[in-house]
């Protein structure tokens, strides 16, 4: 009896892993050939944004918190990389390092004063927290204030590669959110990821098992808030500046938009939202006028038709867990 | 036969040299469409662009002209984003207006990087000709060094010697008041106080509070936009004119004033470059524009964009190419400008466009005959005395042709 | 002259009353999301561009009807509550059963569209709107000149803040009202229309938003931004003062304002942030605001 119920068990989650498996492969291929068909910054910038969604979603679409301020850690990760590459002459990875770490501090100080709240109350605190530094970042010479960190040198990464070549550069930001993307695979499909999805569904019932969610929402909340950091880290690069639009509130609204867009608590939600909503911001910039009632109009119609987003409607048609 | 065949290579040759003859240049508008700013620059600079290279007459010239517009949304990452696409991917020449410091500096390295023209008309830091002065940018329309001078020394001058400022707290703000505080004590004048006030903060009961138990006689607004309409007309409420104070407009544009009514701004004193009514040219320009622009009324940024673009064809038309950005603007700087709006003026080597600047008071309701009757012009700074002096701007160019 | 910190009395007793005005201000218009909040557990985001639509069609009945500022303080609340009505029959009701994060996004759409729209429309510059003629002027009160229509702000934010608090919760329709937010099920079974009052109570927190934005008019520049200036402070007022309580809106509001004065004084560099120290202090010492209901 027993031996008949498993194969099925373990059939559906081949059969899933599977499906993610050729999913990723495509990504990959598409993006290894984007840039030559492509222009090469607009797809870095996606591929930030995809990595920023992807920190996002893993707190909302995993552990069901809902977090207002994310522009936090992707904004000062975005100043501290651009401050340390230009004024303090770090090569790339360095400066990387030292943004990512600071945003993981910045996510074990703000997680710690939000994370004993929940839903819209754990929303507004995040939303204070973010505009306090917002506020903190207009007056800082440090930031720069409104005119922001420019004309940041990529510099050499490792001291071998230039990554003033889009190209080089390209492959690098490619690697670096691959990479990040995998971390939160890891960090879905595994126990520590169960224990987060039950919280996400019933949170008594987690602490009546004995698990101590406040801990777990901890741990999601900084390694969410590390790779936003991570993500506006590298897009300091990119652009070669970085500014206070990094740490205003609206970033924050923008990759809601894009998770929601994608699809929020699937794997590859976040990246196909990100791109979309990165590709018609470039092609809304010459009808500029109607930008605001245009991503108005995508949030109104997903909440109402489209709760799942794209990908979660195609995962469900081609019955993979995407 | 013979003639067949020298007729067929007559052609050849005729379709060949205008071929060869013919100058393709892009121009980018990139403006504020839809935010703060798009009432000064925004759509009115693309129909000031579309002016510029229509009273030219690119055909008779050889040269073929297309203008591209995009919204900077005052984002510097966007506009940088924009600036590399437009220079990387859309073969845009040069890019004119951007009505925003933040973005104009982000630009200026772009075009700097790409080696492109980049003709800035609508922002204000004096900074684009000073430390970060560049051989593609040139500076029209205004700065900050202008707009202090300006109105702040004609304002002492004519007595008002004691000021208080209310200054938005960001790095413009705090750049305004620095050299209104010069030039003010320059000539003579006080300052009895300043107040920083948050960006975007809509009531200002408080401060105007603080200005009037300060009893300056001046009270100086170092802040623009929204923050200076809101100023002022809760100023009007609070009886800070009839209590014997005036404002002063740093950064005070046509819109704005119309934005507060005349009632309201009336006796308000600022600094600007162009006026619409100022003269018969300026007024048939305005009738042209206002064709597109029903009902609004040109900014001297919308003049400025005009003004660049003109000089900007006259250089590349004697060039014959727009490929080089820093061989373009070396040209811009060799010819003397002279254009409808702003006569003859001429380009220093630090990027600064140069022309003389006009003191302005708004007009009382019962002065207005007509709409757009805005202003009184009360003096004229000549164009040697309104910019900052080449010397004193510590820009790169300057101390290496020295 | 006596003077506390360096500033002398006179001066800040101007300055706390000035705060006081302010407050009432903020009061008024989170009223409105306390109600919507309080009975019908919507966080309407749409909040900041509705009190942005009071405005404007002020200006426009002004400009193109004739219809003067008096007249105004009726009919917009009314127009625009009509809008509010609107959305909530064609979006809102869909979204009852979800989780509220939903109903925030589509409040936030929404927000964005209106603005969206009234920026092409009209520009940012922002329109002229006159202070009434019988309100116009002030009266010196000796340590500061008070205008005439910044008294009337205090009076009438606090009359119409009594007037709402009193029909929550102290007659019967109000009674029905807040039944109906903890068991729509058994009040539906008395016979009450409860979709019916769901959808007048979103109507009426949208009047008292459209409202607030008539009278900022006057006083604050008419621009399709002065919505989402104020929005977040005014969230972050609600939620202090308790997310399901009006009495906590209203005190909030005005303490805020005086709190929010005070700053302006002190340091005024702080006084756009101080309301969000404030509100992760509340938060975390008393997890539902200081009237709040649910933790």
């Amino acid at each position: 009896m027993g031996m008949a119920a498993d194969p099925p068990v373990q059939q559906v989650r081949k059969d899933s892993e599977r499906g993610l498996a050729v999913a990723f492969a495509l990504t990959v291929a598409v993006l290894a050939v984007a840039p030559f068909m492509l222009y090469p910054v607009f797809l870095m910038q996606a591929l930030c944004f995809a990595l920023f969604a992807c920190a996002f979603n893993l707190l909302i679409g995993y552990v069901g918190l809902l977090s207002f301020g994310h522009a936090l850690f992707f904004g000062w990760a975005s100043y501290l990389s651009a401050h340390a590459a230009k004024h303090w002459g770090f090569p790339p990875e360095a400066a990387l390092l030292l943004a990512t770490t600071c945003a993981a501090g910045l996510g074990v100080i703000a997680g710690g004063i939000a994370i004993r709240r929940q839903g819209i109350y754990f929303a507004m605190i995040t939303l204070a927290l973010a505009q306090m530094m917002y506020f903190v970042a207009l007056r800082v010479p440090f930031t720069g204030g409104e005119d922001g960190i420019q004309d940041v040198r990529r510099g050499y990464l490792f001291g071998i590669f230039d990554l003033s070549n889009d190209l080089t550069m390209y492959v690098f930001v490619l690697l670096v959110v691959l990479a990040g993307f995998l971390f939160i695979y890891r960090i879905v499909n595994s126990p520590f990821g169960e224990v987060l999805k039950a919280i996400r569904e019933n949170e008594l019932r987690a602490v009546s098992l004995g698990y101590r969610t406040d801990r777990y929402k901890l741990v999601a909340f900084v390694l969410s808030a590390t790779l936003a950091g991570l993500a506006g880290a590298l897009k300091a690069l990119v652009f070669h500046l970085a500014s206070l639009t990094d740490v205003h509130w609206t970033m924050s609204g923008e990759v809601v938009l894009m998770t929601l867009v994608g699809g929020l608590g699937t794997l590859f939600g976040p990246v196909v939202g990100a791109f979309l909503i990165v590709a018609l911001q470039n092609y809304l910039a010459s009808f500029g006028q109607w930008v605001l009632v245009i991503q108005g109009s995508i949030f109104v119609v997903c909440v109402l038709a489209f709760r799942r987003g794209i990908i979660g409607k195609l995962g469900n048609a081609l019955r993979v867990k995407l | 036969m013979r003639t067949a065949a020298s007729l067929a290579l007559a052609l050849a040759a005729l379709m060949t040299t205008a071929a060869q003859a013919q100058v393709n240049v892009k121009i980018g508008v990139m403006s504020d469409m839809s935010g703060l700013y798009s009432d000064l620059g925004g759509p009115g600079s693309v129909v000031a662009a579309k002016m510029a290279v229509d009273d030219f007459n690119p055909a008779a010239h050889g040269m073929k002209v297309d203008i591209v517009s995009a919204d900077m949304l005052n984002k510097p990452d966007v506009g940088a984003n924009i600036a590399r696409q437009w220079f990387d991917v859309d073969h845009v020449n040069v890019i004119v207006d951007v009505p925003n410091s933040g973005v104009a500096l982000a630009v200026n390295e772009v075009a700097r990087e790409k080696n492109k023209a980049f003709l800035v008309s609508g922002a204000a830091s004096s900074d684009l000709t000073g430390a970060k002065c560049s051989p593609n940018t040139i500076h029209w329309t205004y700065d900050t060094w202008m707009l202090a001078n300006g109105t702040g020394k004609a304002l002492v001058k004519t007595g008002g010697d004691t000021w208080f400022f209310i200054t938005a707290d960001y790095a413009f703000g705090h750049a305004l008041e620095r050299d209104t505080t010069a030039v003010v004590t320059a000539n003579g004048g006080k300052v009895l106080g300043s107040v920083n006030v948050p960006l975007g903060t809509p009531d200002f009961s408080s401060f105007l509070l603080q200005a009037q138990q300060s009893k300056a006689k001046i009270i100086g607004l170092a802040n623009a936009g929204g923050d200076t309409i809101n100023s002022i007309k809760q100023g009007s409420e609070f009886g800070i004119t009839a209590g014997g104070q005036h404002f002063a407009g740093l950064l005070v544009f046509v819109s704005d004033v119309n934005a507060l009514g005349l009632k309201v701004a009336q006796g308000l004193v600022l600094t600007e470059t162009w006026y619409w009514d100022m003269n018969d040219a300026n007024r048939a320009w305005t009738k042209r524009w206002q064709v597109e622009r029903a009902g609004k009324f040109p900014t001297m940024i919308h003049a400025g964009v005009y003004s660049a673009i003109t000089h900007y064809l006259k250089a590349v038309a004697e060039l014959k190419s727009a490929e080089d950005g820093k061989v373009v603007v070396a040209k811009m700087k060799e010819m003397p400008t002279d254009d409808p709006l702003f006569g003859k003026g001429t380009i220093r080597a630090d990027g600064r466009k140069v022309h003389p600047a006009y003191l302005f008071e708004v007009k009382k309701p019962e002065e207005s005959k007509y709409p757009g009757d805005d202003y009184t012009q009360r003096s004229t700074i000549p164009a040697d005395e309104a910019f900052r002096p080449l010397k004193d701007g510590n820009c790169p160019l300057v101390s290496a042709a020295k | 002259m006596v003077e506390i910190f360096g500033i002398p009395s006179q001066a800040l007793l101007g300055q706390l009353l000035i705060g006081l005005i302010n407050g009432s201000f903020y009061a008024l218009l989170s009223l409105g999301l306390a109600v919507i909040f309080g009975m019908l557990n919507i966080i309407n985001f749409t909040h900041g561009a509705q009190y942005m639509m009071g405005a404007f069609v002020a200006y426009l009945l002004l400009q193109y009807l004739g219809l003067n500022y008096w007249a105004a303080l009726v009919v917009v609340p009314l127009l625009v509550g009509a809008t509010g009505i609107l959305i909530e029959r064609l979006f809102l009701q869909r979204l009852r059963e979800l989780d509220h994060l939903y109903g925030l996004i589509l409040t936030f759409g929404l927000a964005l569209i209106i603005e969206g729209l009234f920026r092409n429309y009209f520009g940012s510059s922002g329109r002229p709107y006159e202070i009434p003629a019988a309100l116009q002027g002030g009266r010196n009160l000796g340590f500061m000149f008070l205008p005439n229509y910044r008294a009337w702000v205090i009076v009438f934010s606090l009359a119409i803040c009594l007037a709402t608090w009193f029909a929550i919760e102290r007659t019967r329709l109000g009674s029905y009202l807040r039944a109906a937010t903890e068991n729509p099920a058994l009040v539906r079974a008395f016979g009450i229309n409860v979709p019916r009052m769901v959808t007048l109570t979103y109507g009426f927190g949208v009047g008292l938003a459209a409202l607030a934005g008539v009278m900022a008019a006057p006083i604050y520049n008419v621009s399709p931004q002065m919505g989402s200036d104020l929005i977040i402070v005014v969230f972050a007022v609600v939620v202090i003062g308790g997310m399901g309580s009006i009495l906590g809106a209203i005190l909030t509001g005005f303490t805020l304002g005086i709190v929010e004065g005070l700053t302006k004084v002190f340091f005024p560099e702080a006084s756009s942030t101080v309301i969000f120290v404030i509100m992760v202090i509340v938060l975390l010492v008393r997890p539902a605001g200081f009237f709040g209901r649910i933790a």
